[in-house]
């Protein structure tokens, strides 16, 4: 009963004579200096995307900024952005400004695909993992008080609707991609109705898909697992605090933040960034960060707006970069620069012969 | 005349499943080290006391509150209904307040990951754990997630004493303070506050996000890592993943009024209970935690080196770890070694 299914998404109307518009927010730390190597590598590849650039500043109180970037969303419906800092030294009001758009977008499913790179060198192989987490409730509620001097509540919502939503996508999209196997994650033997009403509804989802195996595991063990053999698992669906965890352990076991893309999606917008979501201050404009991880992100974006052939195109570019040519910043221990990768990412593109524009 | 270390009691808790095996393997080991240990053994099965409240067995509670040391084997998980977690009823009992678990590579086990050596310190009372859940309106469930002054100072200090008695030199504090800016705020906050009396050892913040990136990458940049309950229990077994599982990995509960009680972490393991197969590996190096917990370092550092040696020497290794010898094997040849380093 849900209208909304992974590939039939219907993208926004393009604007003028094919152009699609998309909302582009900078962020903070690295997040401009890899969203201009975005717009570099779609001007030269021709790429029919126009940006609107819309800054949010994270060191004001207002949520000025944050709303002038929804409403562009809501008006564009396709967004890139970098992560935005949430400052410890501002009050407890002042709201994570990346929770804040991935709610009021009701952008309830983040998507992460973690595969291992054959250029990259890891303690683990063969990994190929589909990463559903739950993106709009649970601890990031945002609902916290203080009932008596120094004792905080923060409480985490677990919803029936909710969970079944994105137990819904999690198996639609496990079977539009051949995947064999969803694996639920979650603390039910302690969060008993929480996460057990969570539980519930996966299984419940679980039992309109005969051909695609269900299990559970406990979050706890889920990162042993991890650190030991994740090669058994194929796609895990999970609320959004182990969403966090587990998401971060699959990228650093591939190889970091600096290589997995990850999207955020709802019934009607689709947000992309880089999965881990780092804003990367201490490697902010020294040309050092990897920008692969972005572009990537992009590239996801591209497939989303039906732009298949750039999307490939620049996604073989960067994949051959990374695994061929091995030009590699140093976060995966190489010393190219970022401007270096993205050159060669270029000129790549270029060798094939497709249309570009003067770099 | 030799100079004898008095006798300390330590109240023994085989538990379940393979529990009293591995509690014999260790006697055994403790007594070919000539560890200056009395051991008194005890049951935790819960029972029902007057008033119609669960709680552990007197005599139980009277050797802890005496001995203040307790050493305990995996406990079974009750599945009758009304029936607390009986690790659950020992925490409230002794107000077990911080979990330790020190992760360090054992030389012989190869796993991905070497050269770990880190300790995680988990707030073990409060937090996500508190048990407060409702049912809102039908699908719609809130559960609260609590966090107090008192909790997390009181396991902000234990982290800093236990980072300083340890020779450890950065004590970590792992939070989502973007998200739960109030909770974790708070959490965070006690931290800093107590860092200020501690300013020779290093305080970092950062998040439980980045840690888990970090960690599964390059494990060697972390040192002592405090947290709440959840992260604390995530992070715990991810960390003991690193180093081989739950089936080598020692761990400690304090509690208030000077009661630490340490246990193997893994579970009963029914299906080869009895069978001289067990591992006791973990219950053994949570046994050398205990011995420097009580400030017996010697004993504890004969022990864990014969038992690595053992390990590393891959002659008599337990089916989980690797090999296909019996327990009583295993056990014997860690104890040939003590005599042998004696």
């Amino acid at each position: 009963h849900y209208p909304h299914t992974p590939t039939s998404f219907l993208p926004p109307p393009a604007k003028y004579g094919g152009r699609h518009t998309v909302t582009l927010i900078p962020g903070d730390g690295i997040g401009p200096e890899l969203l201009n190597h975005v717009r570099e590598v779609f001007r030269f590849s021709c790429v029919p995307v126009d940006f609107e650039v819309v800054h949010v500043n994270s060191a004001v109180e207002t949520e000025d900024d944050i709303n002038n970037a929804i409403t562009a969303i809501r008006r564009n419906g396709v967004a890139l952005k970098g992560n935005i800092e949430t400052k410890h030294t501002m009050a407890p009001s002042v709201k994570s400004r990346n929770n804040l758009l991935r709610t009021s977008l009701d952008l309830y499913a983040n998507v992460m695909h973690c595969q291992s790179l054959p250029g990259v060198q890891t303690r683990h192989k063969n990994i190929d993992i589909m990463i559903i987490r739950e993106n709009t409730e649970g601890e990031y509620s945002s609902l916290e008080h203080e009932s008596v001097s120094g004792v905080v509540e923060s409480l985490k919502i677990i919803t029936r609707n909710n969970s079944l939503r994105i137990a819904d996508y999690a198996f639609k999209l496990a079977r539009e991609k051949g995947r064999r196997r969803v694996t639920a994650v979650h603390k039910a033997n302690i969060m008993k109705l929480g996460d057990g009403l969570f539980l519930q509804c996966c299984r419940e989802v679980a039992s309109g898909y005969p051909d695609i195996t269900f299990d559970s595991m406990i979050v706890d063990n889920t990162t042993m697992q991890l650190v030991s053999k994740p090669q058994q698992f194929d796609v895990m669906v999970m609320p959004n605090l182990y969403g966090n965890v587990v998401s971060n352990v699959c990228a650093g076991l591939v190889g970091g933040p600096g290589l997995v893309p990850g999207a955020n999606y709802g019934h009607v917008y689709a947000v992309f960034e880089t999965a881990t979501r780092n804003t990367g201050k201490s490697i902010a404009n020294r040309n050092i960060a990897n920008p692969t991880a972005m572009l990537l992100a992009s590239c996801m974006m591209l497939d989303h707006l039906k732009l298949y052939d750039h999307a490939s195109s620049i996604r073989n570019a960067i994949l051959n970069t990374m695994n061929e040519t091995r030009l590699h910043t140093a976060d995966i221990g190489g010393q190219g620069t970022t401007s270096e990768v993205v050159q060669t990412i270029m000129r790549f593109i270029q060798s094939k012969g497709q249309l570009t524009s003067e770099y | 005349n030799r100079f004898q270390l008095e006798m300390q009691t330590v109240t023994l808790i085989p538990g379940d499943g393979i529990g009293p095996e591995i509690s014999s393997a260790v006697m055994k080991i403790f007594e070919t080290a000539k560890a200056p240990i009395r051991w008194e053994e005890r049951n935790v099965t819960a029972i029902k006391g007057p008033g119609g409240r669960w709680m552990i067995p007197p005599d139980a509670k009277e050797s802890m509150d005496k001995s203040k040391i307790g050493l305990k084997g995996p406990l079974k998980t009750p599945i009758a209904a009304g029936h607390p977690s009986m690790n659950l009823l020992l925490r409230k009992t002794f107000d077990l307040y911080a979990n330790v678990r020190p992760c360090i590579s054992i030389e012989g086990y190869k796993t991905p990951y070497t050269d770990v050596n880190l300790v995680t310190i988990r707030e073990n009372t409060e937090g996500e754990y508190s048990g407060i859940e409702h049912v809102i309106v039908d699908g719609v469930v809130q559960s609260i997630k609590l966090i107090t002054e008192d909790a997390s100072r009181r396991i902000a200090e234990y982290a800093f004493e236990y980072a300083r008695n340890n020779q450890r030199n950065s004590v970590t504090a792992v939070h989502k303070a973007n998200i739960m800016r109030m909770s974790d705020g708070l959490f965070l906050r006690k931290c800093r506050e107590v860092a200020e009396n501690y300013k020779d050892i290093k305080f970092t913040e950062m998040y439980l996000d980045t840690v888990c990136l970090n960690m599964v990458q390059d494990p060697t940049q972390f040192d002592v890592l405090v947290m709440p309950n959840l992260y604390g229990d995530i992070l715990s077994d991810l960390c003991a993943g690193l180093i081989g599982g739950l089936g080598v990995t020692p761990s400690g509960n304090i509690g208030a009024n000077g009661v630490a009680i340490f246990e193997s972490v893994h579970g009963t393991a029914p299906d080869i209970a009895g069978l001289d197969l067990a591992n006791p590996t973990a219950l053994l190096l949570s046994a050398v935690m205990m011995l420097r917990h009580m400030g017996l370092h010697d004993y504890g550092n004969k022990i864990q080196t014969a038992c690595f040696d053992t390990i590393r020497d891959k002659k008599v290794l337990t089916k989980d770890l690797g090999g296909n010898s019996k327990c009583s094997e295993f056990t014997a040849d860690i104890c040939r070694r003590i005599q042998d380093l004696d």
